[in-house]
């Protein structure tokens, strides 16, 4: 249990929480959502044989990116990693575990985790090689794959303005995974760009209510700028 | 004189009726932003979780919280919301995405589609593309016709690891268009100036082709 008056903690404190061996679950999908001011501060403190749970593997020099290329992580979770060369790499030399699911699939592994439930149903991917991994049954004459929920010990997420009883609002497309995630965990450690203290927020405009977050940090916006990159359609 | 490229994309666009939900697609496909009609009331979801995404306006400074699945930055259209990744993909899942356009690998006269993976060679993960082939109702593949190699793309038999089964309803390419039907592929259009014979040379699989109602393109 976190009390609600000291979830506001300094970010060193909230990842020294963080043990090696750990599976985290990571916002983000590319650059917007990554919380890379948490990700950044785990590797200055040097956890190691994590397990990963994020949409992609950023890209090789930002975020979890910077994780992989400094051997901390044993095993990795996602949907997509081809923006990172490194991680690929790693991943056809063995050194690096992947398994990797459909988008829409691990969005609700982590959901499904997320709100209580031990897995769901789908037909996704039935006449496809995905198939041959998963258990099937029969529902009402139609074919179902079993897909089990995905839970971590941490998630680390990105909100764009928080309170400090840990209510998190995100923004644009950096929602994406992170309000799913941070459902997910057994401690949730978010970091936003703006907090402010309680009733500052309309209660109606939050994303991610309080009770799901056990500790928030304030970053520096500038942090992130880590991971922008140049690219227009 | 168009590109191939260009081509595939004017032709594409044609695919598009005012008032739809689209997805593009990585690659090729995300040109089409600029081969749309204007003020046709068309909203094209992304899924990251944006519905009602647009191009950046020349010299606009981007949100870099705004990106497209392909990673590029992006303003939001008028009507846009966004939204969670798990709704992004119930929107796709429910069929609420009216046409989908995407890149192959391979396609075939059954309408399989193979975009994501060589084995031993390319295998960074499905993204949403499975979701997406298997549940929107129209999916539209574009794609050169054959391979850098000269290759068939247009095959009887997809033999890379399908991305979904029996999902395809048009292939737009720089030779035909083709639309699968339950008896094969059938050429819609042609391009200008191409023969009969050197279509099929140029396909592996089965083509129902009735010159007097082909288009040209």
């Amino acid at each position: 249990m976190t009390l609600l008056n000291k979830k506001h903690i300094a970010i060193e404190e909230a990842i020294a929480r963080i043990p090696d061996g750990a599976s985290i679950m990571v916002g983000g999908f590319g650059s917007p959502g990554t919380p890379f001011a948490l990700l950044d501060e785990l590797l200055a403190q040097g956890q190691k044989g994590l397990t990963l749970i994020k949409n992609d593997a950023n890209e090789p020099d930002i975020g979890i990116g910077r994780l992989i290329k400094a051997g901390r992580v044993e095993r990795l979770i996602a949907s997509h990693i081809g923006l990172n060369r490194v991680a690929i790499e790693e991943m056809n030399h063995g050194r690096l575990a992947v398994e990797m699911y459909p988008q829409g699939l691990l969005a609700e592994k982590i959901r499904c985790a997320g709100v209580g439930h031990p897995g769901f149903l789908t037909d996704i991917g039935l006449d496809t090689e995905i198939a041959s991994r998963r258990q099937e049954i029969e529902l009402d004459g139609r074919t179902c794959a079993i897909e089990p929920a995905i839970h971590a010990d941490f998630a680390l997420v990105h909100a764009d303005l928080a309170d400090t009883y840990g209510n998190l609002t995100y923004r644009g497309t950096a929602i994406n995974f992170n309000p799913l995630m941070a459902m997910a965990a057994d401690t949730v450690i978010a970091q936003a760009f703006r907090l402010e203290s309680p009733g500052s927020l309309k209660p109606e405009y939050i994303h991610t209510p309080s009770a799901f977050v056990n500790h928030v940090v304030q970053v520096d916006p500038a942090t992130s700028e880590q991971g922008i990159r140049e690219h227009a359609v | 004189m168009l590109s191939d490229q260009e081509r595939i994309l004017a032709r594409a666009a044609r695919e598009i009726l005012p008032g739809q939900i689209i997805n593009l697609g990585i690659g090729l496909p995300q040109r089409l932003f600029h081969y749309m009609p204007e003020d046709q009331h068309v909203l094209v979801h992304s899924e990251n979780g944006i519905l009602g995404c647009q191009p950046l306006a020349d010299n606009a400074k981007p949100d870099y919280e705004m990106i497209d699945s392909g990673g590029a930055y992006i303003g939001a259209s008028p009507g846009a919301s966004v939204f969670d990744s798990a709704l992004s993909f119930a929107m796709i899942r429910r069929s609420r995405v009216d046409v989908t356009f995407m890149g192959a690998f391979e396609v075939d006269q059954q309408g399989n589609l193979a975009n994501w993976k060589i084995p031993g060679k390319f295998s960074p993960g499905i993204g949403g593309a499975m979701e997406l082939a298997q549940k929107v109702d129209k999916l539209v593949v574009l794609c050169s016709h054959n391979d850098k190699r000269g290759n068939p793309k247009i095959l009887k038999q997809c033999r890379l690891p399908l991305t979904a089964a029996n999902c395809i309803s048009l292939i737009i390419t720089e030779k035909a268009v083709m639309e699968v039907t339950d008896q094969g592929l059938n050429v819609i259009d042609m391009a200008e100036g191409l023969g009969v014979d050197e279509l099929r040379a140029a396909t592996e699989a089965e083509l129902m082709i009735d010159e007097s109602r082909v288009g040209r393109f």
